[in-house]
């Protein structure tokens, strides 16, 4: 069953990037493929617990999430440059160490909240220890802001679906 | 239309230049590798307006989609050689010599 | 007519954020906050100009266009995943080396 969505996601890259649908380009791609999806199937989607059902909600889930996160990078821009612009000594500045826990388990979900806090204003992930983040943040007025966990309930809801 | 993606491209190269500085002066050498990593995102965007000016869109983005890679590659290759070179203090020890907020 | 205007607003929008990080990057005091400036400057103003390029490549909807389109998407989503893990990387790297972070206090104790 993966398999062959692992196949067919592969393929799917292969004909974008090839752009060329004759015979002879089609069949080498395929030949490839195959042969990546048996040596390596094993590397993606590594917990496979999950239903049908809930890996749909995921993926229809995905795009409301990225719509999210292209807002929040807009707005952290718009605070760079802000910061940037300001004439003579940058009064905004007032770096600062946090630590955080979250509740999430996997190690996708981390990974996933990880790369969040980096792109949204003012937070910057350096570490991740077991459940613990190191974050480096700019200013106070930012670092209300990851306490606030909003993010954290979001990657939940989105990448950590439980069987109910 | 091409008047405005000259622009565009001539203005990216102009953006590199204070970067260049950067690569220059840079206190340490992390800093000089942050540059660099900056740069190879902007001459991402700058060859697929490069190639919008030759109207060979299609030859330039897998220039660009190459050079994205290397750049990734690059950069993660330069940190683990740095954590190689120092393996002084990991993550763990740090917590326990920091005074705790 | 209306895609070129959005195309050319997407691509200022770009070029100006692109502005701020070159900016940040030059006059923030430590490496901790150049890296602010770094990690995200480039990650947004990237994504506003290859959307604008791609709006305006599809001006003429041919199978071809719709392959690039597909590509500059796919080089988007991309750079948007891996720019982030560059910097925890490169971060991290220089966290572990003890570089010393700048810190606001220290500034004003240091002038008093």
């Amino acid at each position: 069953m993966y398999r062959i969505v692992i196949f067919s996601l592969l393929f799917g890259i292969w004909v974008v990037f090839s752009g060329l649908i004759d015979i002879f380009h089609l069949t080498l791609g395929f030949i490839a493929c195959l042969f990546i999806t048996l040596i390596s199937s094993d590397f993606y989607f590594t917990n496979r617990s999950k239903g049908l059902g809930n890996r749909l909600t995921e993926i229809a889930k995905i795009p409301g999430y990225l719509l999210w996160l292209l807002w929040e990078i807009i707005l952290s821009n718009i605070h760079i440059l802000k910061l940037a612009l300001t004439p003579g000594d940058i009064k905004g500045l007032d770096p600062s160490l946090i630590r955080v826990k979250t509740d999430l388990k996997t190690d996708y979900g981390k990974y996933i909240l990880a790369n969040s806090i980096t792109l949204t204003p003012g937070t910057i992930t350096i570490d991740i220890d077991g459940d613990e983040l190191l974050i480096h943040s700019i200013s106070r007025h930012t670092k209300m802001g990851v306490e606030e966990e909003i993010m954290e309930q979001k990657v939940s809801n989105v990448f950590e679906i439980e069987d109910s | 239309m091409e008047n405005f993606f000259v622009f565009a491209g001539v203005a990216i190269l102009a953006l590199m230049i204070p970067i260049i500085y950067r690569i220059l002066v840079g206190p340490t050498a992390i800093d000089r590798i942050v540059a660099v990593n900056v740069i190879g995102t902007k001459t991402t965007v700058l060859l697929i307006v490069i190639g919008m000016l030759y109207e060979r869109v299609g030859m330039f983005v897998d220039f660009a989609l190459t050079y994205a890679l290397l750049n990734f590659v690059g950069s993660l290759a330069a940190a683990k050689f740095f954590d190689r070179v120092n393996p002084a203090k990991s993550f763990s020890t740090m917590k326990a010599e920091e005074p705790q907020e | 007519m209306i895609i070129n205007t959005i195309c050319i607003f997407l691509v200022s929008c770009g070029l100006i954020f692109f502005i701020g990080g070159a900016v940040g990057i030059i006059r923030f005091p430590d490496f901790y906050t150049r890296m602010h400036a770094a990690g995200k400057g480039d990650t947004c103003s990237m994504i506003l100009i290859l959307t604008g390029l791609s709006l305006y490549i599809l001006h003429e909807p041919t199978t071809a266009n719709f392959l690039v389109v597909g590509k500059i998407l796919f080089i988007a989503l991309f750079i948007m995943s891996t720019s982030p893990t560059s910097t925890h990387a490169l971060i991290k790297a220089g966290f572990e080396e003890g570089i010393k972070m700048w810190k606001r206090e220290d500034e004003k104790e240091g002038q008093e």
